[in-house]
């Protein structure tokens, strides 16, 4: 059996975020990182764009074998988790070895998630989650006219949008009565929508998909509109989540993922959760929630890491907030927190600034005095500005007509102010 | 251990708001004067009229843009410090400056891309454009890289007090001249923690002798004339104290000065005779309380102002006079190199404020903010002074704190009752006052302190 200090399942941003963490105090612990991956470190964020050959799968790695050399990491790449003994303190790999750890990392990301349509397990259809999903849509677009995404997520409308820049024909059939639910309020989607059929992507929103089939080389989907789509390709991107099979029947509590507590810890000893796979905290609603957000896997790994190796430095997770940047046809969608009030109890204050032509959008919620949300189309303002002034319920009152007016100057204002 | 990293400081309280940082920048990076192209921004203040305040790229030890970046675009580069952006790699995805707390990395609608601070490959433009040196480019770190790895020309375990300022001032001063040198170490702590040697060893690895507190300058005049006479070029070093420097050892010193004799004299004020059980010194300030100055029910502390030694050796037209204070390491680091070139001229002196944590009374963790505060309150002036150029300050203070908040950190100014702190007050402004007109009779061109 192979020993180890840290082990850390995974290799994405939580996994990396974490390494670094524990590298900063300890440069000596052996450290081994696992990955189901045959490949180094990815992020599933630069997937959509491999999808369309901007980026080269070679080209966009987070981290190269040097780096692992350097900080004294073995690094495992083609076999993931296969089984967990907490009781003993091991792991079985998928490629059958065995290791013990004093400190288990389980930042094993989320998986696609399949809807049960009729006929979909007999067709065939791509997912976008890895580096191989990635590379296989895009060999695929070589002989592709037509291609039908099921879902207008955020990876959804990105790889529609590489889709059709690589110029294949895609309809998006969403669900929800809006694009990126979650994300952007209904105006605001709907002017993201626009600029996709502007740019000649069909949207199908508020439609499902109740059947699909094989036809021929590609497939056909029949939607609850009583239309039918035949396409070359269908993409399915309907949302994730956390992968945990390998927890099944052990004692690590999980729920839609694994349960962790404000330093990432589970119920077990000794091990930590983090990234896509966890359940943690959620800023607004004080409930655990599964984000599956980069910058929150990122915070997650971090505090993870620091917890792992005892950083007197720690600060307890805040909770998640949801955090999005988006970029469509050269405009740029960015949100940070709520952004729909409709979701929020009354009394919250909402200003609203809209330009359809200039494709301009901005809305900036606020309760009590503190931010609760912001959000907008081809505005400039700091995200990360904007996550610290709700996570530090800073007090606008003194500001506040400035920063309505201002949220980009009166944000750095404040940041120098505050927090410089 | 790591290396230290240069950084560019924003000195909030001299910033005008003029721009000019952000056009130069603009103009360096992108070839516009359009500022939206700046690397950095400066924003009015909403809290105070005619303040403003910065959002620029920290290059931060533990960046969370690089570990938020999914396409490997940015990385932190551990040589230089510098965190740069590939746009290659990058796919304009901003999940950047959602990481950045501080607006360092932000998106450019006109260029279509993120931009961030590359610190212009350590020659910063916008420092150099700044009128009021509200931007400044620190480059202690690079101190830290450049001497660290010189030789420490002083043993370990000197058996000087714990947080002892003077041989942190040794041991840095020396590492800097070098081994060519002979070194002087009048009666006084810094022979005394053991650099003259004891029980038959030497305690440094160049030539140091002890002479009497009197004879210093002299003794090094004739060492310098003799190797003059050999043909050997060697530095004549004095680490004296402030009895050696302003009491006993004055008449030698004054003397050497006057017929500028070739050496560089440092004296390492820390405003008593600290080695012999912390008797005042002509060089102990007003109020301190000292073994000899007691506080009691009558006497409450020394009664009369230090002489100002470094204005003093000013008079005598040194080749160089300069003061410095440890806290502010690259303007002491900058003087020891034009000292020691003065020094093959004739009579260099540098007078380094030098707080004493046994005999001042201060934690020995305070040192080096008691020498901070010591500046930032004007107690200590930071300035030079050469025949041709005349009196320039160094570091000028534009907002000096209260004296109060240096002198709080002393335990021998515990007891200065209000009387006395006016007096300190005042002639710290008297001070000033006189430095003022020194300099503008004699360089004239440079602003004056407030």
């Amino acid at each position: 059996m192979e020993q180890t200090k840290y082990l850390i399942a995974g290799s994405s941003h939580a996994a990396l975020s974490a390494l670094n963490s524990i590298r900063l105090l300890d440069q000596e612990g052996s450290l081994t990182l696992v990955t189901k991956d045959d490949r180094l470190p990815y992020s599933p964020t630069v997937l959509p764009y491999v999808v369309s050959g901007q980026s080269k799968p070679e080209k966009v790695q987070l981290r190269d074998e040097a780096f692992f050399t350097k900080n004294n990491v073995n690094f495992i790449s083609g076999s993931g988790l296969e089984a967990l003994d907490a009781d003993h303190n091991t792991v079985t790999l998928q490629n059958g070895q065995e290791w013990q750890y004093e400190k288990l990392l389980l930042a094993t990301g989320a998986s696609p998630t399949i809807p049960p349509v009729t006929g979909l397990a007999d067709t065939s259809y791509h997912v976008l989650r890895t580096m191989d999903d990635a590379v296989n849509l895009n060999a695929a677009l070589a002989g592709a006219e037509t291609a039908v995404v099921l879902g207008g997520g955020l990876i959804g409308m990105h790889a529609a949008e590489n889709l059709i820049k690589a110029g294949v024909q895609v309809t998006i059939v969403e669900m929800c009565p809006q694009v990126l639910p979650g994300y952007f309020d209904p105006q605001a989607a709907k002017i993201i929508e626009q600029t996709f059929v502007e740019n000649g992507v069909i949207m199908r929103i508020g439609d499902t998909v109740v059947g699909a089939a094989q036809d021929g080389e590609g497939s056909k989907v029949s939607l609850d509109s009583g239309d039918e789509i035949s396409a070359d390709l269908l993409l399915v991107c309907t949302g994730v989540a956390p992968a945990i099979s390998y927890l099944e029947g052990g004692p690590v509590e999980t729920d839609q993922g694994i349960l962790v507590d404000d330093r990432m810890a589970t119920n077990i000893d000794n091990i930590w959760a983090a990234g896509d796979v966890a359940q943690a905290l959620n800023f607004y609603s004080g409930e655990k929630s599964v984000g599956g957000i980069l910058p929150a896997a990122v915070e997650q790994g971090r505090i993870a890491g620091m917890a792992m190796i005892d950083d007197p430095a720690i600060n307890l997770y805040p909770g998640g907030v949801p955090l999005n940047t988006y970029e469509f046809f050269g405009n740029q969608a960015i949100s940070v927190g709520i952004s729909d009030e409709n979701a929020l109890p009354e009394g919250v204050e909402v200003s609203l600034n809209v330009n359809e032509e200039e494709m301009f959008y901005q809305k900036i919620i606020i309760g009590e005095g503190r931010l609760i949300g912001i959000s907008g189309i081809n505005t400039n303002f700091d995200p990360g500005i904007m996550w610290q002034l709700v996570l530090r319920r800073t007090d606008l009152a003194a500001v506040k007509d400035e920063f309505l007016r201002n949220p980009v100057d009166t944000g750095r204002d404040l940041m120098s102010r505050i927090w410089r | 251990m790591g290396i230290g990293h240069n950084t560019i400081a924003f000195h909030q309280d001299k910033c005008d708001g003029c721009g000019d940082c952000m056009t130069v920048c603009a103009e360096a990076k992108s070839g516009t004067t359009d500022t939206q192209h700046s690397r950095l921004k400066i924003v009015p203040s909403v809290a105070a009229n005619d303040s403003f305040e910065l959002a620029m790229c920290r290059q931060c030890g533990d960046p969370k843009c690089v570990l938020n970046c999914p396409s490997g675009s940015l990385t932190k580069d551990h040589e230089t410090g510098v965190v740069p952006w590939d746009q290659e790699k990058c796919v304009d995805c901003l999940l950047c400056t959602v990481g950045c707390a501080y607006g360092g990395i932000t998106y450019n609608a006109a260029a279509g891309h993120v931009m961030k601070c590359d610190m212009c490959d350590g020659d910063p433009a916008c420092v150099k454009s700044c009128p009021t040196g509200a931007l400044e480019y620190n480059k202690s770190a690079e101190i830290y890289n450049n001497y660290g790895e010189l030789e420490d020309l002083f043993v370990p375990g000197l058996a000087a007090c714990q947080g002892c300022n003077s041989e942190l001032l040794i041991r840095h001063t020396m590492r800097k001249i070098g081994s060519n040198v002979v070194v002087a170490t009048p009666p006084g702590c810094i022979a005394g923690m053991g650099t003259v040697g004891f029980n038959g060893k030497t305690g440094s690895k160049i030539p140091v002798f002890h002479p009497l507190l009197t004879n210093t300058a002299s003794m090094l005049a004739g060492a310098k004339r003799y190797y003059n006479r050999i043909g050997r070029d060697v530095t004549m070093v004095a680490l004296a104290g402030d009895g050696g420097t302003v009491d006993a050892g004055f008449q030698s010193l004054s003397g050497a000065a006057e017929r500028g004799e070739q050496m560089l004299y440092i004296c390492v004020d820390n405003e008593g005779y600290m080695n012999t059980g912390m008797q005042r010194s002509g060089s102990t300030s007003f109020g301190s309380w000292t073994s000899t100055t007691p506080v009691g029910e009558t006497l409450r502390g020394k009664t009369q102002d230090a002489k100002n030694m470094p204005v003093i050796m000013m008079m005598h037209n040194c080749e160089y006079v300069a003061t410095a204070s440890l806290a502010f390491m690259d303007d002491y680091y900058e003087k020891l190199d034009k000292a020691t070139a003065a020094a093959e001229r004739g009579l260099a002196y540098l007078h380094v404020y030098s707080p004493c944590p046994t005999g001042w009374r201060i934690p020995p963790e305070s040192t080096n903010e008691v020498c901070r505060k010591a500046v930032e309150t004007n107690f200590a002036t930071l300035w030079e002074f050469t025949p041709d150029e005349g009196l320039r300050f160094t570091r000028p203070v534009d907002n000096p704190l209260p004296v109060e908040q240096y002198l709080n950190l002393s335990g021998k100014y515990r007891h200065l009752d209000d009387e006395q702190l006016t007096h300190i007050q005042n002639s710290v402004k008297r001070k000033v006052a006189f430095l003022n007109g020194f300099m503008l009779a004699t360089s004239g061109s440079e602003a004056q302190m407030q």
